[in-house]
Protein backbone atom coordinates (compact mmCIF):
# COMPACT_ATOMS: atom_id res chain seq x y z
CA UNK A 1 0.00 0.00 0.00
CA UNK A 2 0.87 3.67 -0.67
CA UNK A 3 1.64 5.09 2.64
CA UNK A 4 3.50 8.01 1.32
CA UNK A 5 0.33 9.22 -0.58
CA UNK A 6 -1.85 8.42 2.65
CA UNK A 7 0.66 10.70 4.77
CA UNK A 8 0.50 13.06 2.32
CA UNK A 9 -3.06 12.94 2.72
CA UNK A 10 -3.20 13.32 6.32
CA UNK A 11 -1.10 15.89 6.39
CA UNK A 12 -2.55 18.19 4.17
CA UNK A 13 -5.89 17.31 5.55
CA UNK A 14 -4.70 18.54 9.03
CA UNK A 15 -2.46 21.66 7.99
CA UNK A 16 -5.74 22.85 6.03
CA UNK A 17 -8.09 22.54 8.56
CA UNK A 18 -6.18 24.48 11.32
CA UNK A 19 -5.70 26.57 8.68
CA UNK A 20 -8.95 27.31 7.44
CA UNK A 21 -10.86 27.43 11.00
CA UNK A 22 -8.42 30.31 12.02
CA UNK A 23 -9.34 32.19 8.77
CA UNK A 24 -12.68 30.79 8.83
CA UNK A 25 -13.89 31.92 12.71
CA UNK A 26 -13.66 35.87 12.06
CA UNK A 27 -15.68 35.61 8.39
CA UNK A 28 -18.60 33.40 10.44
CA UNK A 29 -18.50 36.16 12.75
CA UNK A 30 -18.71 38.66 10.95
CA UNK A 31 -21.51 36.95 8.61
CA UNK A 32 -23.11 36.05 12.08
CA UNK A 33 -23.28 39.33 13.69
CA UNK A 34 -23.02 42.01 10.92
CA UNK A 35 -25.27 43.55 8.78
CA UNK A 36 -23.27 45.68 6.19
CA UNK A 37 -23.53 46.39 2.13
CA UNK A 38 -23.10 43.23 -0.30
CA UNK A 39 -23.10 40.90 2.16
CA UNK A 40 -25.17 38.21 0.52
CA UNK A 41 -23.33 38.82 -2.37
CA UNK A 42 -20.30 38.20 -0.53
CA UNK A 43 -21.75 35.34 1.29
CA UNK A 44 -22.26 33.24 -2.24
CA UNK A 45 -19.30 34.24 -3.12
CA UNK A 46 -17.51 32.36 -0.05
CA UNK A 47 -20.18 29.38 -0.57
CA UNK A 48 -19.11 29.12 -4.70
CA UNK A 49 -16.50 26.54 -4.13
CA UNK A 50 -18.98 24.19 -3.30
CA UNK A 51 -21.40 24.49 -6.35
CA UNK A 52 -18.37 24.55 -8.98
CA UNK A 53 -17.00 21.21 -10.15
CA UNK A 54 -13.29 20.99 -8.24
CA UNK A 55 -11.92 21.34 -12.39
CA UNK A 56 -13.34 24.71 -12.58
CA UNK A 57 -11.65 26.44 -9.20
CA UNK A 58 -8.79 24.41 -10.33
CA UNK A 59 -8.03 26.00 -13.79
CA UNK A 60 -8.50 29.72 -12.04
CA UNK A 61 -6.09 28.14 -9.44
CA UNK A 62 -3.81 27.69 -11.93
CA UNK A 63 -4.23 30.48 -13.50
CA UNK A 64 -3.76 32.88 -10.33
CA UNK A 65 -0.95 30.28 -8.94
CA UNK A 66 1.21 29.84 -12.24
CA UNK A 67 3.84 31.96 -12.82
CA UNK A 68 1.74 34.79 -14.43
CA UNK A 69 -0.80 34.72 -12.13
CA UNK A 70 -1.01 37.57 -9.38
CA UNK A 71 -0.46 35.16 -6.68
CA UNK A 72 2.58 32.60 -8.34
CA UNK A 73 4.21 35.98 -9.51
CA UNK A 74 4.36 37.11 -6.25
CA UNK A 75 5.24 33.72 -4.57
CA UNK A 76 7.94 33.31 -7.01
CA UNK A 77 9.18 37.05 -6.43
CA UNK A 78 9.19 36.01 -2.53
CA UNK A 79 10.86 32.68 -2.55
CA UNK A 80 12.10 31.97 -6.11
CA UNK A 81 10.53 28.79 -6.86
CA UNK A 82 6.95 28.16 -8.29
CA UNK A 83 3.51 27.69 -6.34
CA UNK A 84 2.00 24.94 -8.97
CA UNK A 85 2.98 21.28 -8.25
CA UNK A 86 4.02 21.60 -4.66
CA UNK A 87 2.85 20.79 -1.69
CA UNK A 88 2.18 24.52 -0.51
CA UNK A 89 0.31 24.95 -3.41
CA UNK A 90 -2.26 22.29 -3.25
CA UNK A 91 -2.86 23.24 0.28
CA UNK A 92 -3.69 27.01 -0.93
CA UNK A 93 -6.11 24.93 -3.13
CA UNK A 94 -7.62 22.63 -0.39
CA UNK A 95 -8.46 25.32 1.90
CA UNK A 96 -10.36 27.79 -1.31
CA UNK A 97 -11.77 24.77 -1.98
CA UNK A 98 -13.24 23.78 1.67
CA UNK A 99 -14.32 27.52 2.50
CA UNK A 100 -17.93 27.05 2.40
CA UNK A 101 -17.65 23.91 5.08
CA UNK A 102 -15.89 26.02 7.62
CA UNK A 103 -18.27 28.74 6.98
CA UNK A 104 -21.42 27.95 7.02
CA UNK A 105 -21.29 25.58 9.92
CA UNK A 106 -19.84 28.26 11.91
CA UNK A 107 -21.92 31.09 11.07
CA UNK A 108 -24.78 28.74 11.94
CA UNK A 109 -23.09 27.80 15.40
CA UNK A 110 -22.40 31.47 15.85
CA UNK A 111 -25.98 32.97 14.97
CA UNK A 112 -27.56 30.09 17.44
CA UNK A 113 -25.94 31.57 20.29
CA UNK A 114 -28.62 34.52 22.00
CA UNK A 115 -27.51 37.74 21.50
CA UNK A 116 -28.57 38.67 24.75
CA UNK A 117 -25.89 36.71 26.05
CA UNK A 118 -23.29 38.75 24.40
CA UNK A 119 -24.83 41.72 25.94
CA UNK A 120 -24.48 40.22 29.37
CA UNK A 121 -20.62 40.18 28.81
CA UNK A 122 -20.61 43.55 27.36
CA UNK A 123 -22.20 45.19 30.28
CA UNK A 124 -19.65 43.08 32.47
CA UNK A 125 -17.04 44.63 30.58
CA UNK A 126 -15.79 42.05 28.55
CA UNK A 127 -14.67 43.85 24.89
CA UNK A 128 -16.10 42.68 21.72
CA UNK A 129 -12.60 40.35 21.14
CA UNK A 130 -12.74 38.94 25.09
CA UNK A 131 -16.72 38.37 24.62
CA UNK A 132 -15.52 36.14 21.41
CA UNK A 133 -12.98 34.00 23.11
CA UNK A 134 -15.25 33.69 26.47
CA UNK A 135 -18.22 33.83 25.19
CA UNK A 136 -18.97 32.88 21.62
CA UNK A 137 -16.52 29.69 21.07
CA UNK A 138 -17.44 27.78 24.54
CA UNK A 139 -21.17 28.26 23.59
CA UNK A 140 -20.24 26.80 20.32
CA UNK A 141 -17.72 24.11 20.52
CA UNK A 142 -19.95 21.68 18.85
CA UNK A 143 -20.56 23.53 16.16
CA UNK A 144 -16.56 24.54 15.39
CA UNK A 145 -15.70 20.33 16.26
CA UNK A 146 -18.07 19.82 13.65
CA UNK A 147 -16.72 22.35 10.84
CA UNK A 148 -13.51 21.29 11.68
CA UNK A 149 -14.42 17.37 11.27
CA UNK A 150 -16.09 18.84 7.70
CA UNK A 151 -13.10 20.64 6.16
CA UNK A 152 -10.72 17.86 7.09
CA UNK A 153 -13.08 15.00 5.41
CA UNK A 154 -13.50 17.38 2.33
CA UNK A 155 -10.08 17.60 2.10
CA UNK A 156 -9.68 13.59 2.46
CA UNK A 157 -11.77 13.43 -0.42
CA UNK A 158 -10.61 16.10 -2.72
CA UNK A 159 -9.57 15.45 -6.74
CA UNK A 160 -9.82 17.32 -9.27
CA UNK A 161 -8.72 20.39 -7.42
CA UNK A 162 -6.02 18.96 -6.45
CA UNK A 163 -4.74 16.67 -9.28
CA UNK A 164 -4.84 20.42 -11.57
CA UNK A 165 -2.70 22.26 -8.96
CA UNK A 166 -0.75 20.07 -8.09
CA UNK A 167 -0.33 17.15 -10.25
CA UNK A 168 1.08 13.71 -8.68
CA UNK A 169 4.51 13.84 -6.81
CA UNK A 170 5.01 11.54 -5.25
CA UNK A 171 5.39 12.13 -1.13
CA UNK A 172 4.73 15.80 -2.02
CA UNK A 173 1.55 16.48 -4.13
CA UNK A 174 0.38 12.81 -4.76
CA UNK A 175 -2.79 12.46 -2.09
CA UNK A 176 -4.36 8.99 -1.60
CA UNK A 177 -7.12 10.01 -3.84
CA UNK A 178 -5.06 10.45 -6.64
CA UNK A 179 -2.83 7.13 -5.90
CA UNK A 180 -5.85 5.72 -6.07
CA UNK A 181 -6.76 6.38 -9.52
CA UNK A 182 -3.33 5.90 -10.99
CA UNK A 183 -3.53 2.59 -9.40
CA UNK A 184 -6.54 1.80 -11.48
CA UNK A 185 -5.43 2.68 -14.48
CA UNK A 186 -2.30 0.92 -13.98
CA UNK A 187 -4.87 -1.96 -13.25
CA UNK A 188 -3.25 -2.58 -9.85
CA UNK A 189 -6.74 -3.52 -8.38
CA UNK A 190 -5.05 -4.66 -5.13
CA UNK A 191 -3.27 -1.30 -4.55
CA UNK A 192 -6.32 0.62 -5.44
CA UNK A 193 -8.48 -1.41 -2.81
CA UNK A 194 -6.33 -1.28 0.29
CA UNK A 195 -5.79 2.26 -0.27
CA UNK A 196 -9.87 2.72 -0.96
CA UNK A 197 -10.71 0.43 2.00
CA UNK A 198 -8.88 2.48 4.38
CA UNK A 199 -10.97 5.16 4.04
CA UNK A 200 -14.00 4.05 4.81
CA UNK A 201 -13.46 3.54 8.64
CA UNK A 202 -11.79 7.18 9.01
CA UNK A 203 -14.53 8.87 6.78
CA UNK A 204 -17.28 6.48 8.84
CA UNK A 205 -15.86 6.87 12.50
CA UNK A 206 -15.55 11.07 11.51
CA UNK A 207 -19.47 11.13 10.50
CA UNK A 208 -20.41 9.26 13.72
CA UNK A 209 -18.72 12.29 15.67
CA UNK A 210 -20.78 14.87 13.86
CA UNK A 211 -23.69 13.16 14.33
CA UNK A 212 -22.92 12.90 18.10
CA UNK A 213 -21.94 16.65 18.25
CA UNK A 214 -24.83 18.21 16.13
CA UNK A 215 -27.25 15.83 18.68
CA UNK A 216 -25.47 17.45 21.71
CA UNK A 217 -25.78 20.76 20.62
CA UNK A 218 -29.65 20.36 20.28
CA UNK A 219 -29.31 19.47 23.89
CA UNK B 1 -23.76 59.79 42.43
CA UNK B 2 -26.81 60.98 40.63
CA UNK B 3 -28.07 59.91 37.49
CA UNK B 4 -29.64 62.44 34.62
CA UNK B 5 -31.25 61.16 31.61
CA UNK B 6 -33.05 62.71 28.86
CA UNK B 7 -33.44 61.89 25.49
CA UNK B 8 -35.42 61.02 22.87
CA UNK B 9 -35.63 57.61 20.78
CA UNK B 10 -38.05 56.97 17.81
CA UNK B 11 -39.97 53.40 18.13
CA UNK B 12 -41.88 51.44 16.13
CA UNK B 13 -45.35 52.34 17.56
CA UNK B 14 -44.42 55.70 19.63
CA UNK B 15 -41.50 57.87 20.59
CA UNK B 16 -39.69 57.51 23.67
CA UNK B 17 -39.49 60.43 25.20
CA UNK B 18 -38.12 61.05 28.94
CA UNK B 19 -36.44 62.90 31.36
CA UNK B 20 -35.42 61.92 35.00
CA UNK B 21 -32.67 62.09 37.45
CA UNK B 22 -32.20 60.10 40.26
CA UNK B 23 -29.81 60.52 43.10
CA UNK B 24 -30.19 59.18 46.51
CA UNK B 25 -28.71 55.67 47.09
CA UNK B 26 -31.81 53.80 47.33
CA UNK B 27 -34.30 52.07 44.49
CA UNK B 28 -35.97 53.89 42.47
CA UNK B 29 -39.04 51.29 40.66
CA UNK B 30 -40.10 51.96 36.68
CA UNK B 31 -42.80 51.25 36.42
CA UNK B 32 -45.79 50.75 33.29
CA UNK B 33 -47.51 48.48 31.14
CA UNK B 34 -45.65 45.46 29.15
CA UNK B 35 -44.21 47.43 25.84
CA UNK B 36 -44.58 50.99 27.24
CA UNK B 37 -40.34 51.85 26.77
CA UNK B 38 -39.05 50.55 30.04
CA UNK B 39 -36.97 47.79 28.75
CA UNK B 40 -35.38 50.42 26.03
CA UNK B 41 -34.46 53.34 28.76
CA UNK B 42 -32.60 50.46 31.22
CA UNK B 43 -30.82 49.29 27.62
CA UNK B 44 -29.84 52.86 26.61
CA UNK B 45 -28.77 53.64 30.03
CA UNK B 46 -26.17 50.07 29.99
CA UNK B 47 -25.19 51.31 26.38
CA UNK B 48 -26.29 48.80 24.90
CA UNK B 49 -29.11 51.41 22.62
CA UNK B 50 -28.22 54.53 21.56
CA UNK B 51 -31.09 57.08 21.55
CA UNK B 52 -31.77 59.51 18.69
CA UNK B 53 -30.91 62.40 20.81
CA UNK B 54 -30.37 63.86 24.47
CA UNK B 55 -28.06 63.11 27.23
CA UNK B 56 -27.35 60.38 29.84
CA UNK B 57 -24.83 61.71 32.58
CA UNK B 58 -23.55 59.55 35.52
CA UNK B 59 -22.23 61.93 38.27
CA UNK B 60 -19.62 63.85 36.52
CA UNK B 61 -19.14 61.43 33.60
CA UNK B 62 -20.89 61.81 30.32
CA UNK B 63 -22.27 58.31 29.11
CA UNK B 64 -23.94 59.46 26.46
CA UNK B 65 -24.53 63.14 24.39
CA UNK B 66 -26.04 63.20 20.82
CA UNK B 67 -24.50 66.88 20.18
CA UNK B 68 -21.09 65.87 21.54
CA UNK B 69 -21.32 62.59 19.69
CA UNK B 70 -20.28 60.70 23.10
CA UNK B 71 -21.21 57.38 23.87
CA UNK B 72 -19.34 55.41 26.34
CA UNK B 73 -19.77 51.89 25.49
CA UNK B 74 -21.19 49.40 28.07
CA UNK B 75 -18.18 47.72 28.70
CA UNK B 76 -16.57 51.43 30.27
CA UNK B 77 -20.14 51.99 32.37
CA UNK B 78 -19.19 49.75 34.93
CA UNK B 79 -22.92 49.18 36.12
CA UNK B 80 -24.50 45.74 37.18
CA UNK B 81 -27.38 44.73 34.56
CA UNK B 82 -29.57 41.72 35.21
CA UNK B 83 -32.12 40.69 33.01
CA UNK B 84 -35.33 38.56 33.04
CA UNK B 85 -32.94 35.87 32.03
CA UNK B 86 -30.40 35.02 30.21
CA UNK B 87 -27.81 36.94 32.50
CA UNK B 88 -25.55 33.68 32.67
CA UNK B 89 -23.67 31.62 30.63
CA UNK B 90 -24.58 28.61 30.02
CA UNK B 91 -20.83 26.69 29.68
CA UNK B 92 -20.17 28.42 32.77
CA UNK B 93 -21.11 26.79 36.71
CA UNK B 94 -22.54 29.43 38.86
CA UNK B 95 -19.38 30.28 40.55
CA UNK B 96 -17.53 30.75 37.21
CA UNK B 97 -20.73 32.95 36.28
CA UNK B 98 -20.52 34.88 39.34
CA UNK B 99 -16.79 35.87 39.36
CA UNK B 100 -16.97 36.27 35.75
CA UNK B 101 -16.06 39.64 36.27
CA UNK B 102 -15.02 39.77 39.23
CA UNK B 103 -12.40 42.21 41.05
CA UNK B 104 -12.05 39.74 44.21
CA UNK B 105 -13.22 35.89 43.79
CA UNK B 106 -13.06 35.90 47.39
CA UNK B 107 -15.94 38.05 47.40
CA UNK B 108 -18.08 35.87 45.55
CA UNK B 109 -17.99 33.35 48.01
CA UNK B 110 -19.57 35.62 50.39
CA UNK B 111 -22.35 36.90 47.83
CA UNK B 112 -22.90 33.35 47.22
CA UNK B 113 -23.47 33.20 51.19
CA UNK B 114 -25.51 36.12 51.30
CA UNK B 115 -27.75 34.89 48.39
CA UNK B 116 -28.12 31.09 50.03
CA UNK B 117 -26.48 29.73 46.87
CA UNK B 118 -22.87 28.41 47.94
CA UNK B 119 -24.39 24.59 48.21
CA UNK B 120 -24.94 25.19 44.26
CA UNK B 121 -21.43 26.92 43.28
CA UNK B 122 -20.39 23.89 40.95
CA UNK B 123 -23.77 23.34 38.99
CA UNK B 124 -24.32 24.44 35.92
CA UNK B 125 -27.27 27.15 35.09
CA UNK B 126 -29.48 24.75 33.70
CA UNK B 127 -29.07 22.32 36.34
CA UNK B 128 -31.00 24.82 39.55
CA UNK B 129 -34.13 26.51 39.33
CA UNK B 130 -35.55 30.37 38.04
CA UNK B 131 -35.26 31.69 41.55
CA UNK B 132 -31.51 29.96 41.83
CA UNK B 133 -30.57 31.48 38.65
CA UNK B 134 -31.67 34.96 39.22
CA UNK B 135 -29.54 34.83 42.81
CA UNK B 136 -26.92 34.13 40.59
CA UNK B 137 -26.95 36.78 38.35
CA UNK B 138 -27.66 39.56 41.15
CA UNK B 139 -24.43 37.99 42.21
CA UNK B 140 -22.70 38.46 38.95
CA UNK B 141 -23.79 41.97 38.76
CA UNK B 142 -22.75 42.63 42.47
CA UNK B 143 -19.45 41.09 42.49
CA UNK B 144 -18.41 43.63 39.69
CA UNK B 145 -18.94 46.36 42.32
CA UNK B 146 -21.27 48.45 39.83
CA UNK B 147 -21.73 52.13 40.54
CA UNK B 148 -25.37 51.35 39.38
CA UNK B 149 -27.75 48.78 39.15
CA UNK B 150 -30.43 47.92 36.40
CA UNK B 151 -32.90 45.23 37.10
CA UNK B 152 -35.09 44.82 34.37
CA UNK B 153 -37.71 42.45 35.55
CA UNK B 154 -35.29 39.89 36.75
CA UNK B 155 -38.17 38.47 39.02
CA UNK B 156 -40.96 37.96 36.43
CA UNK B 157 -40.36 34.53 35.53
CA UNK B 158 -40.42 33.22 38.41
CA UNK B 159 -43.07 31.13 40.32
CA UNK B 160 -45.31 33.52 42.61
CA UNK B 161 -43.64 32.23 46.14
CA UNK B 162 -40.32 32.45 44.89
CA UNK B 163 -41.03 36.01 43.44
CA UNK B 164 -42.34 36.82 46.84
CA UNK B 165 -39.53 35.39 48.62
CA UNK B 166 -36.75 37.57 46.64
CA UNK B 167 -38.99 40.56 46.84
CA UNK B 168 -38.72 40.54 50.13
CA UNK B 169 -34.56 39.48 50.08
CA UNK B 170 -33.71 42.74 47.97
CA UNK B 171 -36.13 44.75 50.15
CA UNK B 172 -33.84 44.02 53.08
CA UNK B 173 -30.44 43.83 50.65
CA UNK B 174 -31.08 47.81 49.38
CA UNK B 175 -30.19 49.09 52.50
CA UNK B 176 -26.94 47.78 52.38
CA UNK B 177 -26.11 49.09 49.39
CA UNK B 178 -23.79 51.97 48.62
CA UNK B 179 -25.40 52.98 45.23
CA UNK B 180 -28.36 53.32 43.43
CA UNK B 181 -30.76 50.99 42.28
CA UNK B 182 -33.15 51.14 38.89
CA UNK B 183 -36.27 48.41 39.27
CA UNK B 184 -38.19 47.79 35.97
CA UNK B 185 -41.42 46.05 36.73
CA UNK B 186 -45.17 46.23 35.25
CA UNK B 187 -46.80 44.88 38.72
CA UNK B 188 -47.89 47.53 40.79
CA UNK B 189 -47.82 45.31 44.03
CA UNK B 190 -43.76 44.77 43.65
CA UNK B 191 -43.50 48.61 42.93
CA UNK B 192 -45.50 49.46 45.97
CA UNK B 193 -43.22 47.05 47.66
CA UNK B 194 -39.71 47.83 46.97
CA UNK B 195 -39.69 51.86 45.56
CA UNK B 196 -38.27 54.71 47.17
CA UNK B 197 -38.81 56.47 43.98
CA UNK B 198 -41.48 55.91 41.58
CA UNK B 199 -41.47 56.67 37.79
CA UNK B 200 -44.10 55.18 35.59
CA UNK B 201 -43.85 55.24 32.12
CA UNK B 202 -46.50 54.76 29.85
CA UNK B 203 -46.18 54.87 26.21
CA UNK B 204 -42.84 56.46 26.21
CA UNK B 205 -43.55 59.50 28.07
CA UNK B 206 -43.74 59.79 31.76
CA UNK B 207 -47.32 59.55 33.64
CA UNK B 208 -47.40 60.23 36.99
CA UNK B 209 -50.98 59.71 37.33
CA UNK B 210 -50.98 55.93 35.91
CA UNK B 211 -50.75 54.26 39.04
CA UNK B 212 -53.57 56.14 40.35
CA UNK B 213 -55.67 55.60 37.46
CA UNK B 214 -55.12 51.82 37.41
CA UNK B 215 -55.52 51.32 41.52
CA UNK B 216 -58.77 53.31 41.10
CA UNK B 217 -59.81 51.41 37.77
CA UNK B 218 -61.13 54.88 36.30
CA UNK B 219 -61.09 53.86 32.38
CA UNK B 220 -59.98 56.52 31.08
CA UNK B 221 -58.31 55.66 28.06
CA UNK B 222 -57.58 52.84 26.03
CA UNK B 223 -54.08 52.80 26.39
CA UNK B 224 -54.24 52.31 30.43
CA UNK B 225 -57.13 49.97 29.88
CA UNK B 226 -54.93 47.84 27.87
CA UNK B 227 -52.11 48.42 30.25
CA UNK B 228 -54.38 47.64 33.46
CA UNK B 229 -54.87 44.01 33.25
CA UNK B 230 -51.55 42.19 33.81
CA UNK B 231 -50.83 44.02 37.06
CA UNK B 232 -54.38 43.52 38.20
CA UNK B 233 -53.74 40.02 38.48
CA UNK B 234 -50.79 40.29 40.25
CA UNK B 235 -52.57 42.08 42.91
CA UNK B 236 -54.06 38.72 44.05
CA UNK B 237 -49.98 38.00 45.93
Amino acid sequence: MDYLALYVTLKLALVTTIILMVIAAPVAYALAYYRFAGKSFLEALIYLPMALPPTVIGFYLIIVMGPKGFIGKAWGMFTGGSLLFTFIGITIASIIYSIPFAVQPMKAAFSKIDRRLLEAAYVLGLSKKATFFRVIIPNSISGIAAAAILVFLHSIGAFGVLLMVGGSIPGQTEVASIAIYEAVEMMDYRAAGMMALSFIPISYAFLLLINKLNEDSRV
Amino acid sequence: MTIRASFRKELKYFDLDISFSFAKKNMMVMIGPSGGGKTTIIRILAGLERPDEGQVIFGDEVWFDSMRRINVEPQKRRLGYVFQDYNLFPHLNLFDNAAFAAEDKKQVDELFELFKIDHLKKRKPHMVSGGERQRCAICQALARHPRILLLDEPFSALDAITRRGLREELRHLKGNMSFPIIYVTHDITEALYLADELLPVVEGKIDELWMQRMITREPSKEVSLRAAREPRLTLVY
